[in-house]
């Protein structure tokens, strides 16, 4: 999707493949169809937008739309828009995402509502490492434990890149788990974010967490361009496309591949 | 000239906490969010009689806005309250994106509006809200001009669909406007009908431009007031229709030139048929510490300001 628009961001998409797959096919109690309201089913909001790639495959082949829309990334008139956003009406879409640290309100307010309308469902939402430099994310960060939103599970993406180079080196995260405990939430890790059976665990365990007065959060650790030799480790291809040689490497290293593409 | 009577000076915030406490009753969805003013937002009767619909934020006003984007998601219509600077000028991005693109439900409610605010000075006196919001696409853009005005409003945004920001304030106002009267967002209200010029006002400056209106008629000159309560949908039909008459307008809004009401009146003349126009407005400056009666003379935001503006247009038909 990302060689064929020669734009996107396929280093932080291939680091949560895992991760959103055993989300959406495995962990979710999903209703059939789409409506923005989504009562009575769990829900899920993408925080950092740009890795919208692997956001779109999983929605495609969870049945929110067909498989072949996904050759309509990025280009004009489409509803897989450079970030999500809910303006071309794609179904599995509930909020724009893009501009950074805006995704956990967001995702506490619908918790919120979740209980409002006693429906006892969960929302789970996902969020980049650097990300957590935004501000706004302390405020949720204070605001959740405050309030007991325990219906909310927040995974961050912890993979140590972002645009300028490592997260220590631009501005470091310090001790994270340390600082999610110290607003008082519940934290758990996943050490091995690319391992389907460690995501099953994980996400398992931090929905046993819930429904306990306490925000669920899940250090998971990740390798950004997981799968692809020349991607992994390195924040570069952070918001780069691969050309048609390196597309073809990468795919040769990934045979299991399902094409969208 | 027709008259009108002030039924009994209140503040605007007032009438969005009676419109509130209403709401409260009325529609369960309704839910009210705070960024720790409720006292100045009117918002004690609603947290009394619905704690649970109602939600204390903090001094976190960027994660309120994404909050009530949220809980739109399940049913709910919230209503954020604080005041006008920290509705819209510091949670630009978060209104931008999850309230307006996103296109979610969410009525951004704001006291402290303009100069009015008063002795806090410039750093809590926003000239800017209505442009600032204007500009998004979607937005509906309200301003309203007294207590019942206010009141009347708060309850019809539940009933619209859409994100919206309503634009109130702090001082005590005459209170004109009929307690019956239905509001109509989009739909402008004509207030006095004139030959020689049209004065569109918005928010505080109705009730001046009806002073001004009545001064001028003991000059000779007979002017046309129209209430412009929402500037977003504008009622072009309204003023079109008028200044076809009258072929001037004088504009009066407690706002920055830039981006305000004048600006969206210009635009619709300049697309029909161009004319005359003065604007009644703070140039393009600051506000600072004042009583609101100093500031508003200060900064020529008063009917007499409406006067002279509408013998300089009158110069130029």
């Amino acid at each position: 999707m990302v060689h064929a628009v020669n734009s996107g961001h396929p280093g932080g998409s291939l680091g949560c493949a895992e991760f959103l797959t055993v989300l959406y096919q495995h962990q979710m109690q999903r209703k059939a169809g789409f409506d923005m309201n989504g009562i009575g089913e769990d829900l899920f909001f993408l925080s950092n937008g740009h890795i919208s790639p692997v956001f779109y495959s999983v929605l495609a082949r969870s049945g929110y739309f067909p498989v072949s829309e996904l050759a309509t990334f990025r280009k004009l008139n489409s509803r897989l828009q450079g970030h999500p956003t809910t303006h071309e009406g794609l179904p599995g879409i509930r909020m724009a995402s893009g501009s950074l640290g805006q995704g956990l309100s967001v995702a506490i307010g619908a918790a919120q509502s979740k209980k409002l309308n006693s429906d006892q469902h969960l929302i789970y939402s996902l969020h980049g490492d650097g990300e957590l430099q935004e501000g706004q994310n302390w405020e949720a960060i204070m605001y959740a434990s405050a309030k007991k939103v325990d219906n909310l599970i927040a995974t961050i993406d912890y993979n140590g890149q972002q645009i300028d180079g490592s997260t220590d080196d631009v501005l470091s995260l310090g001790n994270l788990k340390a600082k999610f405990e110290a607003f008082d939430w519940d934290v758990l890790e996943i050490t091995e974010g690319n391992n389907i059976e460690a995501i099953k665990a994980g996400l398992a365990e931090a929905k046993s967490r819930t429904g306990k007065g306490k925000p669920v959060c899940v250090l998971m650790h990740t390798v950004m361009g997981n799968g692809v030799d020349f991607m992994m480790h390195t924040h570069a291809w952070h918001g780069k496309a691969p050309n048609d040689e390196q597309l073809a490497n990468g795919l040769a290293q990934n045979k299991e591949t399902l094409g969208d593409y | 000239m027709k008259k009108y009577t002030n039924t009994g000076s209140k503040d605007t915030r007032s009438g969005f906490g009676a419109g509130m406490t209403e709401l409260g009753q009325k529609n369960e969805n309704v839910v009210a969010l705070c960024a720790d003013l409720i006292g100045s937002l009117k918002f004690d009767d609603f947290k009394k009689n619905h704690p649970e619909r109602f939600f204390q934020i903090g001094i976190a006003e960027a994660n309120m806005i994404g909050i009530a984007a949220g809980l739109t998601i399940g049913g709910k219509i919230p209503f954020t309250g604080t005041f006008a600077n920290f509705s819209t000028g510091r949670v630009y991005d978060q209104i931008r994106q999850s309230v307006a693109y996103s296109d979610k439900n969410v009525k951004i409610c704001a006291s402290h509006a303009g100069l009015t605010l008063g002795e806090d000075g410039a750093t809590h006196q926003i000239l800017e809200d209505i442009g600032l919001m204007k500009m998004l696409p979607g937005m509906t853009v309200i301003n309203t001009c007294d207590y019942n005005q206010t009141k009347a409003a708060t309850i019809a945004l539940a009933e619209h669909h859409g994100p919206a920001y309503l634009r109130f304030g702090r001082p005590v106002v005459p209170n004109f406007t009929p307690a019956d009267e239905p509001f109509i967002i989009g739909k402008a209200i004509m207030l006095n009908e004139g030959t020689d010029v049209t004065i569109i006002a918005t928010g505080h400056l109705v009730w001046e431009a009806l002073i001004a209106a009545e001064a001028l008629e003991a000059k000779g000159i007979s002017a046309e007031v129209i209430n412009i309560h929402t500037i977003k949908p504008l009622d072009d039909e309204a003023i079109l229709k008028s200044v076809a008459k009258t072929g001037c307008v004088v504009t009066a809004e407690e706002h920055n030139i830039l981006g305000g009401l004048g600006e969206s009146v210009a635009r619709v003349l300049a697309l029909n048929t161009p004319a005359p126009q003065e604007f009644v407005a703070v140039n393009d400056s600051f506000g600072e510490s004042g009583t609101p009666e100093q500031l508003m003379e200060k900064y020529k935001l008063n009917h007499q300001a409406i006067v002279e503006a509408t013998e300089r247009v009158i110069k130029r038909k």
